[in-house]
């Protein structure tokens, strides 16, 4: 039985619970310590990351309490940046990064019709590896000169004045990176290597090929980043000038060597969001995805285009004239593929029959927000709009509403249609609308009003700023609050029942439309599933016999 | 479930709580009176700011454009979603059709964005040209980047040879410290010395930093450019109109970040040859005999004014320090009879950077500020720092 939490005879109709004996569920903390489960890593990775969101969080609500009127009220300057810088790291590395790692261990093996993930032992080390890396970066705010207060884009040559917690820093982030490597090996192996009999690439849900693209993102833009942050340590410690200007050395590669994971990585961040999406749309529109091919085209060219993409994150750097049209050019073409997955959803609910139950409702709202961040992204990829919006509250709000509304919006929305097949009961319908609109309006009053600041010139990383932001600033800390009441609602009324097993016993297939293997087995899933490939009809999404 | 409750009781209290500190805040906010500035941000501004120069008059219309192009765009595919919300539902008794592919829809709306976004970008390579063209400039001027303030140097051009720091106004870092900044129109953007140029000339800002990177950024006239430590960039503006025009860094160098504005004080051309003619004469007084030996009242007196501007940020007026920044008073280097050591750390700086060197200040002004430590607050050691031994410890 795979409930998260042991609760013995919770609920009826759950008699599979007894199938499992032989192989049955260990108990204890040997179950998590030792744990090669898939089901219960990912269950693992999903707690890990709502709980650095909450770290991160907080930070985020301290950033914005200081924020809240001109003046420092509650933090020096110094204390500021380290929260800034903070909040960026742990929400991409900790929250954002491994929550959709969790989604790919208790997905991709149910939906491809596979027994577990393929390497079972290194899917449990590279969770593992997570705590030391989150204990050290979260514990360098108690180091001597507190965290790295650099921006979480840790520019030289600013981080070479940073105390030693920026040490600890670039050691997390490296055994982080090694936990991303390893997961995306596991990831790629298991899709390429242990999909039922009849599950080919394109049959395969969106979900797993979105992952799977996301993948060879990852293995491609990690290292880079581990270098660029060794030649940081280097400068630091050992007497090279990388990025030094003092002995020769250039500040502005490092910009470029980061930025060429940090692109790749925005997208990290959104294709698995993309992937959830696109399972959860047709099911509530009852209806096929519209364009599967060119919806798996589209991820890919988006994938490629992220590579040549990166320098619009430097315009104000002063690149020559040609390097500035190139990027710009290549910027706004990403516009074009991901143009084409939003008209695909749309045509995919055109003509359906569509029910709004609250996984929809976040998917719903996941692209319509997501959407204008699409739109603001393409307005800062025109290198003259940028140079007025580069490093101000716009960029701020531009990639907020991507990554919160984007990746954190189909992240809950995977929770809330997902989360009935993993824990064997339904979240409280209610509770989950309540969560939807509370977000969604909480979240605009706070990033709304940071276009305005942006475009009125009111620079990012600020922890004061004229007396004439003083209003959209009140507004945006007042919208931030209530944002992060409502993940702790979330979290106490919807996620904790649901783990404790309180609720309406889920059926197997809850919603009407959805389609895949994972909805052909029990809920909650048991323990073990596909022990044997499973026989599939044509289209790949039942078992047969 | 008893804790819950009691805990849910808590937070309903402060939630209360927080909700009349709320309506507190907004009534005594609504008292004070902050206006626009002219040149610098106004009050809930909504817009780029009014341009003054051509190329921030040409982004803010291509703003507009993006702007008109991406509602429409908007409103089409997000009327067709909500359409089909309202329209397709089951509750409404809408049955699912079937259709799930269409090759040839799909080249549309790969095509037709394609093109869109080839119209889009035609304009914006103009401007970024124009930009970009730095050349026949009729006044260049370096910015240097310095943490936290600007170092101005008039290179050619009328002005020439004029050269000057600009610092936040050091009463508006106090206040931002005391948590009630008094409410005026250029809070954080007051500056001791802004820098001036003149009307419809062609000004190129050469840009570089002696620390990290920082960025020149004058949102009226459309510029923003990182100033990088050991390499020289350059942007260029030519104001339409004479006034005062305000910026702030805008790239992450440290603590006081926030504290190192810009202040552009574009005079028409007469004004600028009568501030020129006045700079020059005012530094030509100013310039001090680096070989005078000064009385020590003298020298505490001008060394006071060194640390406000300088030294204060940090160290406080109290000298102080706070958290990793070094108390001065009674700080073994600076009560060490051996001034050398004092010399040598405000001339190189120390801990990597984090105190900056500061050879960028004359012999006198370094001398008259360490004479100035060495004599404050409980520091009473007597010793005097003449000019001529900073001189001497530099090379």
């Amino acid at each position: 039985m795979s409930a998260v939490i042991d609760h013995p005879g919770h609920a009826p109709g759950h008699d599979h619970a007894h199938d499992d004996h032989e192989h049955g569920a260990p108990h204890g903390w040997r179950r998590w310590l030792y744990a090669t489960n898939h089901k219960d890593i990912g269950t693992m990775y999903l707690l890990f990351s709502f709980t650095m969101l909450m770290v991160g969080g907080v930070l985020a609500l301290l950033i914005r309490a200081e924020l809240f009127q001109p003046g420092l009220q509650f933090v020096n300057p110094q204390m500021f940046n380290q929260f800034t810088t903070m909040h960026g790291l742990i929400m991409v590395f900790g929250a954002i990064m491994p929550a959709f790692v969790g989604f790919a261990n208790w997905m991709i093996p149910m939906q491809i019709g596979a027994a577990d993930m393929a390497f079972a032992r290194m899917n449990n080390f590279s969770f593992w590896l997570l705590i030391p890396a989150a204990i050290m970066l979260v514990g360098s705010f108690f180091m001597p000169g507190g965290a790295p207060a650099a921006g979480w884009t840790l520019y030289a040559p600013l981080t070479l004045q940073m105390g030693p917690s920026m040490d600890a820093g670039i050691f997390a982030m490296h055994i982080m990176g090694a936990s991303s490597i390893m997961g995306s090996i596991n990831i790629i192996v298991t899709i390429l290597n242990m999909r039922a009999p009849g599950m080919t690439l394109m049959k395969m849900p969106l979900f797993c090929w979105t992952w799977l693209i996301t993948a060879y993102l990852l293995i491609a833009v990690m290292p880079v980043l581990a270098g660029a942050i060794t030649m940081t340590l280097t400068d630091r410690h050992f007497g090279t000038h990388f990025f030094n200007p003092a002995g020769g050395g250039d500040p502005v590669m490092y910009q470029h060597i980061f930025w060429f994971f940090g692109h790749p990585e925005v997208y990290i961040m959104i294709l698995p969001a993309f992937g959830i999406v696109s399972a959860i749309i047709p099911a509530f529109a009852r209806k096929r995805l519209f364009g599967y091919t060119s919806m798996v085209y589209a991820t890919a060219s988006i994938a490629i285009l992220s590579f040549i993409v990166w320098a619009h994150h430097m315009f104000t750097t002063g690149m020559p004239v040609t390097g500035q049209l190139f990027f710009m050019y290549a910027t706004m073409l990403i516009a074009v593929p991901t143009g084409v997955k939003v008209f695909n959803w749309i045509a995919t609910m055109w003509r359906g029959s569509m029910t709004f139950e609250t996984p929809m409702l976040f998917a719903v709202g996941f692209l319509f927000v997501f959407t204008m961040g699409g739109f603001t992204g393409l307005i800062l990829a025109m290198a003259p709009i940028d140079i007025q919006l580069q490093d101000t509250y716009y960029v701020v709000a531009h990639f907020h509403y991507v990554l919160v509304a984007g990746s954190l919006y189909a992240l809950f929305a995977g929770v809330y249609y997902w989360g009935p097949k993993w824990t064997g009961v339904m979240y409280n319908e209610t509770r989950g609308k309540i969560h939807f609109w509370g977000s969604l309006i909480a979240f605009n009053v706070t990033f709304f009003p940071m276009h305005f600041l942006g475009l009125a010139g009111m620079p990012r990383r600020y922890a004061d700023y004229p007396m004439q932001f003083a209003d959209f600033n009140m507004v945006a800390s007042i919208g931030a609050f209530w944002f992060g009441l409502m993940q702790v609602y979330f979290f106490f009324w919807v996620v904790v029942p649901m783990m404790r097993g309180k609720g309406e016993p889920a059926p197997q297939r809850p919603w009407e439309g959805a389609e895949g293997l994972e909805w052909e087995l029990p809920s909650p899933a048991p323990f073990h599933t596909f022990e044997t490939p499973p026989k599939l009809n044509a289209n790949a999404t039942k078992i047969v016999a | 479930m008893i804790m819950m409750k009691a805990r849910l009781q808590a937070v309903a209290g402060r939630i209360g709580q927080i909700g009349l500190t709320l309506g507190a805040l907004l009534a005594t906010h609504a008292a004070l009176a902050v206006n626009d500035l002219p040149g610098g941000p106004g009050v809930n501004q909504l817009d780029l700011h009014a341009p003054v120069t051509q190329i921030a008059a040409d982004q803010r219309w291509l703003h507009y454009f993006m702007l008109v192009i991406c509602t429409v765009i908007f409103l089409g595919v997000f009327g067709v979603m909500f359409y089909s919300i309202f329209k397709h539902r089951k509750s409404n008794g809408a049955k699912p059709a079937n259709f799930h592919e269409s090759t040839t829809v799909e080249i549309i709306w790969t095509i037709v964005p394609f093109i869109i976004v080839i119209l889009m970008a035609l304009p914006a390579t103009k401007t970024v040209v124009a930009m970009k063209d730095t050349s026949a400039a009729d006044v260049t001027i370096k910015a240097t980047g310095i943490q936290w303030k600007w170092g101005y140097d008039y290179l050619t051009g009328e002005g020439e040879g004029i050269g000057f720091v600009s610092t936040l106004d050091v009463s508006q870092r106090e206040q931002s410290d005391s948590g009630k900044p008094a409410p005026v129109d250029n809070y954080l953007l007051k500056v001791d010395n802004p820098l001036v140029v003149p009307v419809d000339k062609k000004i190129r800002i050469i840009t570089t930093a002696s620390d990290v990177i920082h960025a020149f950024m004058v949102p009226a006239f459309g510029i923003k450019q990182d100033a990088i430590p050991g390499f020289v960039r350059d942007t260029w503006f030519r104001a339409e109109k004479v006034g005062d025009y305000y910026g702030q860094c805008a790239e992450l160098c440290g603590k006081e970040h926030a504290y190192m504005p810009i202040h552009v004080k574009v005079l028409s051309q007469a004004d600028y040859t009568k501030w020129v003619d006045g700079k020059k004469k005012e530094m030509a007084a100013l310039a001090d005999d680096p070989a005078k030996v000064w009385t020590l009242p003298d020298l505490q007196a001008r060394g006071e004014k060194v640390y406000a501007a300088n030294c204060a940020a940090c160290h406080l007026a109290s000298g102080k320090g706070g958290g990793p920044i070094k108390a001065l008073d009674a700080d073994p280097v600076v009560l060490d009879a051996d001034k050398s050591k004092q010399i040598h750390v405000v001339l190189n700086g120390q801990n990597n950077g984090a105190m900056p060197s500061w050879k960028q200040l004359s012999d006198t002004e370094l001398a008259a500020v360490i004479t100035f430590t060495k004599n404050n607050w409980s520091n009473k050691t007597g010793q005097i720092v003449q000019p001529s031994e900073v001189a001497a410890a530099r090379k």
